[in-house]
């Protein structure tokens, strides 16, 4: 097995049918120096976009969706996603290096199985992703929801920083197509819930310590009197996905997009992360003990198991990465604890090891690899 | 899932697609939400007089119905907001706390064509040219369906291109100062 990835991307189409070099830089939201990084892991802005006297994504033709990626593609690539941008069309790529893409964050899973709408779903349905590279810290997915989404994503909390590329990008792509605009309803979109400015702020929370205090609802329970949603990152069970919490905006309508930032970005967050830290030196006075023996627990299996899940491993990675951030385990860093999230997702572990797998075969593979890992240091 | 989603002490009935109600774990496997929650907020203030509307609107551009969006949670076209305005007003107001006007960006075409000031009048000017672009591209889209349908290629690739054109050309003359 090759180690990370770089290696085989020397040109063209990748195995996977991605093109080479895609993932050679690494990701911006596994890297762990953003501000505040000890709760944040990453910062994210999303822009809903349609053209303008086009059906929307789910009542679009085969041809009309055709035109919408020929019309806006030379337009996003010409947007400033990164130094470079790849276009990949997603219904010529098979399904492992759609499971890539969604892996790593940079489609959504409506995206990666080409399902459109309640009743529309197929494969073969025209859409494409666009990411910025290196970094992958800007990417436009085309035909989803919405003809047009754009995403800039940000290490540790800088929301501002993600919607000021965010809508740089937007201005660009704006120039060269109209988008559906009322001056009245903003920017139209396929669901009246994100019509106006289009846009989420989000940001994904590690909240460990106020789960295991009892006071994750009443975070919950304040973010919703707000109006904000609260939702695990990583799909179903996210309970044992690790208590990585995404919180982000729902209104979109009669509030600007500065107003929306301010509101998430300089009130709400602050106080979740203090409130996070508060508990964790909490933790720290009244527990010391059996958090540090939480932490290397799930430190020693990650460290010699011979089978792991995907969830179990995430499990235990984030306590290791609260070991980590409080001071209690001194191997390794957070930023590696961000590449073995990654790296133990199903598409990455088959990736790396450069063979399609079975589930019980990937369980000995992911530990090992994870073993490998944490030996190297 | 360990995702609530409450509004003012409620329950999120303001949550209307079913990807977005996903999206924020509203929909747990639950098969069928967003028709009833959508049956909720539109017959919300008139307990009394039943579900539906007497007319099922259809717009007149894609012809989605009230009925199907409804279903599906999901509008088929921009115009789609003008034809169920009436229909999509409480909708609006309880998705995102009674606010009913835009604030915020503005493509910068418009801003350019409405002038820097962006007086009124401009902007209205401005409005009007570009809801003629999209009315052309309408048009020709409809035009391009039924030339794909009765397999009439060439003019299928004609309008397409010149489809591509409008789409583009619209940026074209919004760039010139």
């Amino acid at each position: 097995m090759s180690e990370p990835d770089h290696a085989k991307d020397a040109g063209g189409l990748g195995p996977d049918g991605l093109p080479a070099g895609l993932f050679g830089a690494g990701t911006e939201w596994l890297r762990a120096d953003g501000p505040e990084g000890d709760v944040v892991l990453s910062s994210r802005v999303r822009l809903a976009r349609n053209l303008a006297g086009q059906r929307f994504v789910h009542k679009a033709s085969e041809s009309d969706l055709r035109l919408v990626l020929d019309v806006c593609r030379g337009a996003i690539e010409r947007a400033g996603l990164g130094e470079r941008a790849v276009w990949v069309d997603l219904h010529e790529t098979g399904g492992m290096g759609r499971s890539l893409l969604l892996e790593r964050h940079l489609i959504s899973s409506h995206l990666a199985k080409g399902k459109l709408g309640p009743k529309r779903s197929s494969e073969d349905w025209p859409r494409a992703v666009a990411v910025g590279l290196p970094g992958e810290r800007a990417g436009v997915m085309v035909n989803e929801e919405d003809h047009l989404r754009l995403q800039v994503i940000r290490s540790g909390l800088d929301l501002a920083d993600a919607w000021r590329q965010a809508g740089e990008i937007d201005d660009l792509v704006e120039a060269e197509v109209d988008y559906a605009f009322s001056p009245r309803l903003g920017y139209l979109t396929a669901c009246p819930t994100n019509v106006g400015t289009g846009i989420r702020f989000s940001v994904m929370l590690h909240l460990p310590a106020l789960r295991m205090a009892g006071d994750i609802d009443k975070v919950k329970h304040a973010a919703a009197d707000m109006s904000l949603a609260v939702r695990g990152f990583y799909g179903e069970g996210s309970e044992a996905s690790g208590d990585f919490y995404q919180i982000s905006n729902q209104t979109t309508l009669g509030k600007s997009e500065q107003q929306l930032l301010e509101e998430l970005g300089e009130r709400i967050l602050p106080e979740v992360i203090d409130y996070e830290r508060q508990s964790r030196r909490v933790l720290l006075e009244k527990r010391r003990w059996q958090i540090e023996d939480a932490a290397y627990r799930a430190f020693g299996v990650l460290r010699h198991a011979r089978l792991l899940g995907t969830e179990e491993s995430m499990k235990l990675l984030s306590v290791v990465r609260l070991g980590i951030a409080m001071g209690l385990i001194d191997q390794g860093s957070t930023g590696d604890v961000h590449a073995l999230m990654l790296a133990v997702q199903p598409a990455h572990l088959q990736r790396a090891a450069g063979r399609e797998m079975t589930q019980d075969e990937r369980r000995v593979e992911r530990a090992r690899l994870v073993r490998t890992r944490l030996a190297g240091g | 899932m360990h995702e609530v989603v409450v509004v003012g002490g409620k329950p999120a009935e303001r949550h209307l697609c079913e990807s977005c109600a996903r999206e924020i774990g509203l929909v747990a496997g639950a098969p069928a939400p967003v028709a009833e929650i959508l049956q909720k907020i539109a017959s919300g203030q008139a307990p009394g007089a039943g579900p539906a509307a007497p007319a099922d609107t259809a717009c007149p551009v894609c012809g989605t119905t009230f009925t199907e969006f409804k279903q599906s949670g999901r509008l088929g076209c921009p115009e789609c907001y003008k034809a169920m305005e009436s229909q999509l007003a409480p909708i609006l107001d309880r998705a995102h706390q009674g606010a009913v006007h835009h604030i915020g960006k503005v493509p910068r075409r418009l801003m350019r064509e409405a002038g820097e000031e962006g007086r009124s009048t401009e902007r209205e000017v401005a409005l009007a040219a570009a809801e003629a672009r999209a009315e052309q591209i309408r048009r020709l889209r409809d035009d391009l369906e039924r030339a794909i349908k009765t397999e009439a290629y060439e003019r299928a690739a004609e309008l397409r291109d010149r489809l591509r054109q409008l789409h583009r050309g619209a940026g074209a003359t919004g760039g010139a100062p």
